[in-house]
């Protein structure tokens, strides 16, 4: 063989996705694999096929995202350490959760949620810290503890579910069935988006900004639990008994997650524009230049925009199924649709009509409050089927 | 296009061009979301005298004009859609053929000075052979994961790489299922209805009628091929119809099959709150060969031959209800039995005068959030709710609780009384003695009404401040008598009355204020009296239980003048039936919806994560070796493409210059 055979040998073995799996990758991924068999073996009894097949699904997905953006596999190592603990810390009970140290003040589910909140607000203050002072070491101090409070998160809704099964076997839900939980979910989901568009584009200087709604959605929550005691686990409605809930609420949150991440984006689209067209200096112009901003936000639209799509959907064949008829002009399911008209329209304009700048920073934004509308408001302020999150 | 302005268009070009063009498109997304929202914040499908009373009859008509108040079903709101319907269909027939064509095309007839112009464009002069050189290239390409076409020309080889041609299949597949949800949406739609209702081939019901009494017009055939309609069956029996709620009143849909109700079941969570309710079903149908049995509960409905029957919601079904009438204004007569049923009008005499009790509901558990730290709810148990209503047809609404509720340490019977529906209800606090009963309050409200009972205190006690002579003494033992009279009859309010009516302004006050307190030591004495005749040792005076029963019993007796009803009715027994709420559906369109949403979903993954992506590979042979031109473009996602394209160029770079 000759050196040119030999090279193209190098580049068609180096670029295989197969063979660039690690001994670690497939280490995981058989441990995940082993976690699936053994939920499904042993909780087969309380599973009907669709919760079954959510199972396996989920197992599948996760594998498939671990090995390609790998920080995963290390994050839901340390989830399921950390939630095993926690889980195995109770002994006797609810009770063991103000007498056993652990649960007491790391890991039971609202101590766990404590210290995501607090770790994402630190973060929040972290990111703008290392933006002012132009410091990149406090910007990766603040990826790691916007990791960490992901990390609590996550165990926290994992305690929380394994929590709901001690007050009792018909009492046991996976916990994204009220306002307070998804509030967790929202701001684990929009973590996780930003952290894989951290790394995607190399750059920390957006992370402020992006906290910011997630230490938002930490002060509602915290509000909601210490003002009107939301933290209580409470049985489900029987319309909520279903494993729709399993994939309809997550995939409408990142959606969610994906909208106000682009929203804060086109936020620091608007601030560079304007230090660019003024003086063009300054703390504005160490953020990302226009063009990439501009794309993080289409393509933060387009995932956001694609399962919302199917978190819609899903949300009406769970309707034809629960409340007799997949399409009820029910004011949540109108918003919805007011949603996704809203974005779709944004799309057509970005896409069809190669529109780009400001005009669709600001619709962004203001999508997001279209968004907020359709996920609080309509609890808030309009009365229908979709009560289950009240104030 | 028609760039040239001496070229004067075709009318069905363009036509096809605005309803084609993006403008009209976007329009038309953002006229619906705002349509929609109007039906968000208007509540739909109200009875209209809701409507009158929060607008007002003008604003009423107003909207009632604009059909507000079933916005979705509306010929305006529908033409919006019906436009979108068009709109998208016109963008789908004048695009297809184009997105089809370049799925396929691998442009392998592109230009040496088209593939030079292109951002993404490098050139080699390399030492190696062409047959080396197009077999690295060919290897290269599939490797990152394009599809590749050689085409040998003369003086030159062109190798076109092409990926992603599924999003422009995403594109067909987007656009085709927004008109197939529409249309499915239609047909599932109320459009029907409100059309065959414009024909006069239909007409709304308005008044409440057991559905064999409702005239044919607005009966709906079994073949109606899609509605939505719920029925309430008793346990125990069967329905062979559904109604629909429409407009202002309702329609009944009669179905090809009868469904029997064997059982209906709630389970609760120790909390109290409903856990799950079932329905053991029987479907009684001709064409079977059995009846079908089944078990339906919430998010498991039956589907029986293009019908869904869903568990949707339970009432009352004509629980049986067992009443002790005890008699509120005295005279000493004796409380009676009365039986009736939930959903019945029962005639009955009180005080020589007729009333009719119409009983409207029962509910079995009463769940309440408790005070209890250590319980977030608490169930106080059955409930009745019923109407007296007097000989002039006026009613006043009552919800009577079947067992005493503690309040600070003491029972009380509570029953709640409103004027109209849109009152909260006022709860008359009716103490419990230590057998647990209400004798003793029965008694005490009798003794007030007992003339020569009251004398006899009256007389014992000396109850006035000063010794008068007999005649005054007596008048006003009289006067007394007719106060506890006035006072039991219409409270304290009625007493105020009295010395408003009889008294002159100047002496009011004074007369007032003496026999507010002469009738508060009238209660206390006759008090008293009832408990000594009970036997209970008065001796050193009242303990601190039987003095609030006092308290509660007398703001009772005072408050009994607005309760409206000759009698308290005491739930004592019941015989609790139930009636399952179930919702009957028929939506054939959903065939056409739920292809439509796959296709949607898959679109739009397609659309997104599957852009097109083309390579192109220009090997000419040269003394040296080769020359070799690698271009690319992409006409979406230009940013990701060009570090694509850049690892690509960067392989054949390494290989080939090695």
């Amino acid at each position: 063989m000759n050196s040119t055979q030999t090279a193209l040998q190098f580049e068609l073995d180096r670029r295989s996705f197969w063979k660039s799996l690690s001994l670690f990758d497939w280490f995981w991924g058989l441990l995940v694999m082993l976690a699936t068999a053994y939920g499904y073996t042993r909780y087969a009894e309380l599973m009907d096929v669709y919760e079954e097949l959510i199972l396996v699904a989920t197992g599948a997905s996760l594998i498939a995202l671990g090995w390609h953006w790998k920080a995963v596999r290390l994050l839901s190592l340390a989830v399921f350490l950390l939630s095993i603990f926690g889980i195995s810390r109770y002994v006797n009970g609810l009770v063991d959760a103000q007498t056993d140290f652990f649960l007491k003040f790391l890991v039971s589910s609202q101590s766990a949620i404590m210290w995501m909140s607090a770790l994402y607000v630190l973060a929040t203050v972290t990111y703008f810290a290392s933006f002012v002072a132009r410091a990149e070491f406090v910007a990766k101090v603040a990826s790691a503890m916007t990791w960490s409070a992901t990390t609590m998160g996550l165990v926290g809704l994992m305690v929380r579910w394994r929590e709901s099964y001690i007050i009792g076997l018909d009492v046991g839900h996976i916990p994204v069935s009220n306002l307070y939980e998804v509030f967790i979910l929202f701001s684990i989901i929009t973590a996780l988006l930003y952290l894989f568009y951290e790394r995607r584009y190399q750059t920390r200087v957006l992370g402020g900004f992006v906290l910011l709604v997630i230490s938002a959605a930490v002060a509602f929550l915290l509000w909601y639990a210490f003002d009107r005691n939301a933290a209580d686990i409470q049985p489900l409605v029987p319309a909520l008994k279903s494993y729709w809930m399993k994939i309809h609420v997550p995939a409408n949150f990142i959606g969610y997650g994906a909208f106000a991440l682009a929203a804060m984006v086109a936020t620091a689209y608007l601030i560079r524009q304007k230090a660019e067209r003024g003086a063009a200096n300054g703390l504005a112009m160490t953020l990302p230049e226009l063009e990439i901003l501009g794309d993080l936000m289409y393509k933060s639209i387009a995932l956001g925009f694609a399962f919302f799509t199917l978190a819609t959907i899903l949300g009406a064949l769970w309707a034809a199924e629960a409340w007799g008829g997949y399409w009820s002009w029910d004011p949540k399911e109108t918003w919805a649709l007011i949603v996704w008209l809203n974005y779709a329209a944004w799309l057509h304009m970005r896409l069809s009509m190669g529109w780009r700048g400001s005009p669709m920073a600001w619709w962004a934004i203001i999508g997001l409050f279209v968004t907020l509308f359709a996920f609080l408001g309509v609890n808030m302020f309009l009365s229908g089927l979709h009560s289950y999150g009240e104030l | 296009m028609n760039n040239q302005s001496s070229v004067p268009a075709k009318p069905t070009a363009l036509l096809l061009k605005f309803l084609g063009s993006m403008n009209l498109a976007i329009t038309l997304l953002v006229a619906l979301s705002i349509a929609a929202i109007i039906g968000t914040v208007l509540q739909q499908n109200q009875p209209y005298t809701d409507y009158i009373i929060k607008f007002g009859p003008f604003w009423f008509e107003v909207f009632q004009a604009l059909a507000l108040y079933d916005v979705y079903s509306s010929s305006w709101f529908l033409l919006i859609l019906f436009f979108l319907v068009i709109s998208t269909s016109t963008c789908i027939y004048r695009n297809t053929p184009t997105m089809l064509r370049e799925m396929r095309e691998y442009k392998q007839n592109i230009q040496l000075k088209t593939l030079q112009n292109y951002s993404n464009s490098d050139s080699w002069q390399l030492s190696c052979s062409m047959a080396e050189a197009q077999d690295v290239v060919q290897k290269l390409l599939p490797h990152n994961g394009y599809s590749a076409r050689l085409k040998e020309q003369s003086g030159h080889t062109l190798v076109s790489g092409m990926k992603g041609g599924g999003s422009r299949l995403g594109y067909i597949f987007t656009h085709l299922s927004i008109v197939l949800i529409c249309l499915g949406g239609l047909i599932d739609g109320n459009a029907i209805l409100k059309a065959r209702e414009m024909l006069g081939h239909i007409v709304p019901e308005t008044r409440n009628l057991p559905a064999n009494e409702v005239p044919s017009i607005s009966h709906l055939s079994a073949s109606n091929p899609s509605f939505r309609g719920s029925v309430s069956v008793p346990e125990g029996s069967r329905t062979d119809v559904t109604f629909i709620n429409y407009r202002d009143g309702y329609l009944v849909q009669n179905l090809p099959f009868s469904i029997e109700v064997k059982d209906f079941r709630i389970e609760h969570y120790r909390s109290g709150q409903p856990k799950s309710f079932e329905s053991d079903l029987v479907v009684h149908d001709e064409r079977l060969a059995e009846p079908l049995k089944q078990t339906i509960s919430v998010n498991h409905p039956l589907i029986y031959d293009g019908y869904a029957i869903y568990q949707a919601s339970f009432s009352d079904g004509g629980s049986e209800v067992n009443f002790l009438a005890w008699p509120l204004s005295g005279g000493g007569e004796q409380a009676t039995l009365v039986n009736t049923k939930v959903g019945e009008g029962l005639k009955m005499t009180s005080f020589e005068q007729p009333w009719v009790l119409e009983t409207s509901n029962f509910r079995l558990f009463n769940i309440n959030p408790s005070e209890d730290p250590a319980k977030k709810f608490k169930n106080i148990g059955p409930s009745v709710q019923f109407k007296m209503r007097n000989k002039l047809g006026e009613a006043k609404e009552y919800l009577n609780y079947m067992l005493p509720v503690e309040r600070e340490g003491a029972y009380y019977y509570l029953s709640g009384m409103r004027a109209s529906p849109a009152d909260e209800f006022k709860y008359l606090y009716i103490p419990v003695d230590e057998a647990g009963g209400i004798e003793r309050f029965m008694r005490y409200l009798n003794a007030l009404s007992d003339a020569s009972l009251i004398r006899q205190i009256v007389a014992k006690q000396g109850l006035t401040s000063s010794p008068l002579p007999l005649q005054e003494s007596a008048q006003l033992n009289e006067a007394m008598v007719l106060l506890a009279g006035v006072f039991v009859e219409k409270g304290m309010q009625g007493v105020v009355e009295q010395v408003e009516e009889n008294v002159p302004l100047e002496k009011r006050d004074e007369v007032a204020k003496l026999y507010v307190r002469v009738l508060q030591q009238l209660l206390a004495a006759v008090y008293v009296e009832v408990l000594a005749e009970e036997g209970v040792d008065v001796s050193l005076g009242i303990d601190e239980k039987r003095a609030v029963f006092f308290d509660a019993a007398a703001a009772a007796i005072g408050a009994i003048g607005r309760y409206g009803s000759p009698v308290y009715l005491q739930l004592t027994n019941f015989k609790h039936h139930q009636a399952s709420g179930l919702q009957i559906a028929r939506a054939p369109g959903k065939n056409l919806v739920y292809p439509g949403c796959g296709l949607l979903v898959l679109g739009v993954f397609l659309m997104f994560y599957a852009p097109q992506r083309r390579i192109w590979a220009w090997l000419e042979p040269t003394e040296q070796g080769v020359k070799l031109l690698l271009a690319g473009h992409a006409s979406k996602n230009k940013m990701d493409f060009a570090k694509q394209y850049q690892q690509l160029r960067d392989q054949v770079d390494r290989v080939l210059t090695s």
